[in-house]
């Protein structure tokens, strides 16, 4: 079976690489530019995983993720922060917001996947080498 | 005569120098500097007759006649004809405030701190010969003074008990003798007086002992110089008055070449003719009197040579120490004791600067360096640093002098003074490449001098190094002669089967060729980074810069000047640097204000005093701890764009540069936390740098692994993902253009050409650079000027990159379909006010100040339109404000949409308003609309 990943991005090109990255495990993807599309987007459908970037237009990410843990329906989706942010106290507070994963952009396009595929209990990650 | 006599009289000699080093010293801090002074300086660069030329070249020319002729010709040619680049090397070590020739060579690659630990490194290993030579000297001298007519040696019976010899006490009063010179205390940027005059002295006492003993020879033993060679040539030793050389002409060639490198890079000549020099125009002196002064020092060697060959005729006398022994053989003392003082001298001129150089580098280069990397030793913490200091250097002076005689008990003993001294040369020369290629060549890069150095100095250590171990015993003779493992063609004396060549000569030829390939080519192959291109230029055009470049600062710190002055006294001892400072303040016409926030002049001293005491490359690092990473300088704005730039050339390498990338970023991230404390803006500003760097970065890197990994992506897919690498590496450029561009507006560092402009031409030419765009999205452009256009104070291009970014907002967030983009103007009270306006969204109320602030983006508009850096509105305002006029944004008047406008004060010509003759009506221009 595949699996559904939401990916929240607003900078069209960063969401072409996710999107291609992601098509290529094999997931299915759906895509929303900022905070408001992100929650209207999973209350349509629970994805499995979601790609959160931080600095949203509308509603941030964190506040995006602070809502999807609030809501104990949703406590099976993955959610994986990608943000230009590189302290550890940015970290630690998505963390703690209950995000699963961060990661810093820029980020290799293997890491991604292969930490998309750890949250999601699968081994390793196909690539074409 | 009596051991005792004679080390009275070296301790009165050696206490006369520390007179003079004292008075010289005081005399310097009286602010009457006695150094100052052509005669001084070139005598103290006689530093390089050392007892290689006392006593060796004598020795030389009683085996082999003029074959100790060339070591002396080199340095003539190079002071004769290359005074140019004494010059360059003078004038850039001043501007870098350079202090040894591990600086010198580090500062050109990139102020590279592994660099300079090498060349320490080398220096140290390559001067050990030399300095053992020179303790062999003193220690043979001193045991045939003393004990001329016994067979027994003056060797402490204590000393041989555990294994030692007069030569360890030689070393050790030389040791303690340099440490009482020079630290002193810490001022490795100002110049050590008292040690030039010691030197200088010296270079007087070892001429005249010299010249005296020449004189006894040729008019006291003979009956001048005719008697002599006569005498000479009826004892058949007239070959040595001919040039037959030993080894060929090769050799010849060799020496002469070896000696002009050595010359130039012999960590104690660099170090007392660039480092030590006080005015340039020392040099024109130099220039004459030093080949002079070798020339004179040369002329009795001969004259002795024969008289030892002719008293001792046996051959069983050291023919090294016939300067000493033929005055004992004619039985006089006093001449004797002086010959002995004269060998002394050039000895004790030697050991003194080079230990006080290569300390200065082993504490500056090696020693700090690590300490500022040991994060838990929290060096810059740490008060009262200077004793410190002083107790590294010390120390490294002992350890040097240690190694000298090691090299002594282990290598010297079978050799002779010159050979000892070549080796040493040899080394010297392997820095050559690095420095003579570093001064001419700005695409010498730091890998290919680091390459070429490391290549050279291990051919040199096992072709001339390895082979004195292996002759005196402690290697297996065998390598010589067969080669490691029987490999012959590893001989180290004939590598490759290269045999025809004396051994110098062949270790000449490998280890630089090795070394000039490896830094050619390691240079042409790799890529410079910016700030290595910035300070190759500095070094080769440093004539063009020698007027104050200074790298411009593009946030100010935020230590105080105070702080600056705390961190500086610590290195420097708190007195000096507060003088220092109160001394630049008084020059600068400035009150001393410990509380202010130091600016970039301060920070430029701090840098300086600084790097006098601990190296260049590390006081850049001490700055940026004081100011906490708050200083973002044009070299690091630079790198990011030269990171990135590579990135798009090879995508392979990305991964190491984004890591690159991301520590530098750190460092941005590292100010913030500082900033925040004081001012939040900053913060802002460089949170957000880091942030929209690493937007366009973030797909630049992940298409680039893309390509790179996935072969199966379609054509069309790929070119789609170029295209998009292309159009982020665009963005990037522009972003970190206008940062760099904001930056030296808000500095005050924008260089503007304000002249009276026609305001009629700036509207048309941005009108004309924006129209493709204007007609490719079909929008509708009404340009509405009055008559009579008037003149204007303004720049030029600035107007119109203020109209441009205007004009491409406006297309930006106009409607589309059906935009309209309407300019017009007006003239009131002195001022041109235009207005732009479009019939987009608008900008909401709330919004109306801050569109103008730095990164801060409304809606991006649509997908065709590239993004916008969010720094425009930024710039435009920083150009009116300069330009003394106002810009704000309110709604269109017509309708929907927002109208922008700004103000620019007319020009006055002839103290009255201009206005221009020409009153068309452009409404109906064609070009226009």
């Amino acid at each position: 079976m595949s699996y559904s990943v939401l990916i929240v991005e607003d900078e069209p090109n960063i969401v072409l690489s996710l999107q291609f990255i992601m098509k290529r495990s094999g997931h299915d993807v759906r895509i929303a530019e900022d905070g408001e599309a992100a929650l209207a987007a999973i209350s349509e459908k629970q994805p499995d995983v979601v790609l959160l970037d931080v600095m949203l237009p509308k509603r941030d990410g964190l506040s995006v993720c602070e809502a999807i843990r609030a809501n104990p329906n949703l406590a099976e989706t993955k959610i994986l922060v990608l943000s230009a942010k590189s302290r550890e106290s940015d970290k630690d507070k998505a963390l703690k917001l209950g995000a699963d994963d961060y990661i810093t952009k820029p980020y290799s396009t293997r890491d991604v996947c292969e930490r998309v595929n750890a949250l999601l209990g699968i081994e390793g990650c196909p690539t074409a080498k | 005569m009596q051991g005792g006599l004679v080390v009275v009289a070296s301790i009165l000699y050696l206490g006369t120098l520390f007179a003079i080093a004292y008075y010289g010293d005081k005399a310097s801090s009286r602010g009457r500097s006695i150094t100052k002074n052509p005669y001084i300086y070139t005598l103290s660069i006689a530093v390089f007759c050392t007892s290689w030329t006392f006593y060796g070249s004598v020795g030389l020319a009683a085996r082999t006649g003029l074959d100790f002729l060339p070591i002396y010709l080199g340095p003539t040619l190079v002071f004769a004809v290359w005074s140019v680049g004494w010059v360059k090397i003078l004038r850039i070590c001043k501007v870098n405030r350079i202090t040894s020739i591990a600086e010198f060579i580090s500062s050109r690659y990139g102020k590279s701190s592994q660099l300079g630990a090498m060349v320490t490194l080398i220096a140290v290993v390559g001067t050990t010969p030399y300095i053992s030579l020179q303790l062999k000297s003193i220690a043979t001298s001193f045991e045939i003074i003393t004990n001329y007519s016994g067979e027994t040696s003056f060797i402490n019976p204590v000393l041989t008990q555990y294994g030692l010899d007069t030569t360890f006490l030689v070393a050790m009063a030389l040791a303690i003798f340099s440490i009482l010179f020079g630290t002193r205390h810490i001022d490795a940027s100002e110049h050590h007086e008292g040690i030039v005059a010691a030197i200088a002295f010296e270079s007087i006492v070892k001429l005249f002992a010299f010249l005296a003993v020449g004189f006894f020879v040729t008019f006291g033993v003979f009956d001048g110089f005719a008697d002599l060679f006569n005498k000479a040539s009826a004892a058949q030793l007239d070959h040595l008055f001919v040039i037959n050389p030993e080894g060929g002409y090769a050799s010849w060639a060799t020496m002469i070449i070896l000696s002009m490198l050595a010359i130039i890079c012999l960590p104690r000549q660099f170090y007392i003719t660039a480092v030590e020099n006080t005015d340039e125009n020392h040099l024109r002196t130099a220039v004459w009197l030093f080949p002079l002064y070798l020339l004179v020092i040369n002329i009795f060697v001969l004259p002795i040579a024969i008289g030892g060959r002719l008293a001792f005729p046996g051959g069983g006398v050291d023919a090294d120490m016939f300067v000493l022994t033929v005055p004992i053989f004619y039985g006089k003392s006093a001449l004797a004791l002086l010959a002995f003082i004269g060998g002394l001298s050039a000895a004790t001129s030697m050991v003194i600067v080079a230990a006080i150089a290569l300390s200065t580098m082993v504490c500056n280069n090696v020693v700090v360096p690590a300490l500022v990397k040991m994060r838990w030793f929290e060096l810059d913490k740490r008060s009262n640093l200077s004793g410190f200091l002083l107790l590294v250097r010390r120390a490294s002076i002992i350890g040097i002098l240690i190694l000298g005689y090691a090299y002594f008990r282990v290598a010297s003993g079978s050799y002779s003074l010159v050979t000892i001294g070549l080796v040493s040369f040899a080394a010297a020369a392997q820095f050559a490449p690095a420095i003579i290629g570093g001064m001419f060549w700005k695409g010498g890069s730091l890998k290919g001098a680091m390459t070429g150095m490391v290549l050279g100095t291990l051919v040199w250590a096992y072709t001339l190094l390895l082979p004195s171990f292996a002759q005196s015993g402690w290697l297996p003779i065998s390598l010589i002669d067969y080669g490691p493992f029987g490999l012959e063609f590893l001989r180290p004396y004939a590598l490759f089967g290269m045999d025809g060549f004396d051994n110098l000569s062949h270790s000449l030829f490998w280890s630089l060729l090795v070394n000039i390939s490896a830094y050619v080519i390691g240079s042409l192959l790799t890529h410079q980074t910016t700030i290595e291109r910035i300070q190759g230029t500095m070094f080769v055009d440093v004539f063009m810069y020698t007027e104050g470049l200074k790298d411009p600062r593009f946030l100010q710190g935020s230590a105080s000047i105070g702080d600056l002055c705390d961190l500086v006294g610590r290195f420097v001892g708190e007195e000096r640097a507060d003088k220092a400072f109160r001394d630049f303040a008084a020059d600068q016409g400035v009150m001393f204000r410990p509380n202010l926030i130091a600016d970039t002049v301060w920070l430029d001293l701090a840098e300086k005093m600084l790097a006098g005491a601990v190296g260049s490359a590390t006081a850049r690092v001490m700055i940026g701890s004081v100011v906490k990473g708050g200083i973002v300088s044009l070299d690091e704005m630079y790198k990011i764009l030269d990171e990135t730039s590579q990135a798009i050339q090879y995508s392979r390498m990305l991964e190491t540069k984004s890591r690159e990338l991301e520590e530098t970023t750190a460092k941005l991230q590292a100010a913030n936390e500082r900033l925040k404390e004081l001012d939040s803006l900053k913060d802002d500003f460089l949170n957000t740098i880091s942030h929209e760097l690493r937007t366009p970065l973030t797909s630049i890197r992940a298409f680039s692994e893309i390509l790179s990994e996935t072969p199966d992506v379609s054509d069309e897919e790929s070119e789609h993902f170029l295209l998009v690498i292309r159009t982020e590496s665009e963005r990037l450029s522009r972003l970190i253009d206008q940062i760099l561009d904001l930056a030296k507006m808000e500095s005050g560092q924008m260089d503007w050409a304000l002249a009276n402009v026609d305001s009629r031409a700036v509207i048309k030419q941005a009108v004309a650079a924006m129209s493709g765009l204007i007609q490719e999205r079909k929008i509708k452009l009404r340009v509405d000027l009055p008559a009579g256009m008037p003149m204007i104070k303004a720049d030029h291009d600035q107007l119109v990159q203020v109209m441009v970014n205007l004009l491409s907002n406006a297309a930006k967030f106009c409607a589309d379909p059906g935009g309209v983009i309407g300019v017009s103007a007006r003239v009131r009270q002195g001022q041109l006010r235009i207005s732009i306006t479009d019939n987009g969204e608008g900008v909401p109320k709330a919004r109306k100040a801050a569109v103008f602030e730095k990164f801060l983006q409304l809606n991006q508009g649509t997908d065709q339109m590239p993004r916008g850096t969010g720094l425009g509105l930024a710039i435009c305002r920083e150009i009116i404000t300069f330009l003394g006029g106002a810009i704000w944004v309110d709604d269109n008047p017509a309708g929907k949409g927002a109208r922008f406008s700004f103000t620019v004060p007319m020009a006055k010509v002839d103290g009255y308003l201009a206005v221009e003759e020409n009153t068309r009506d452009d409404r109906k221009d064609p070009a226009v609309i």
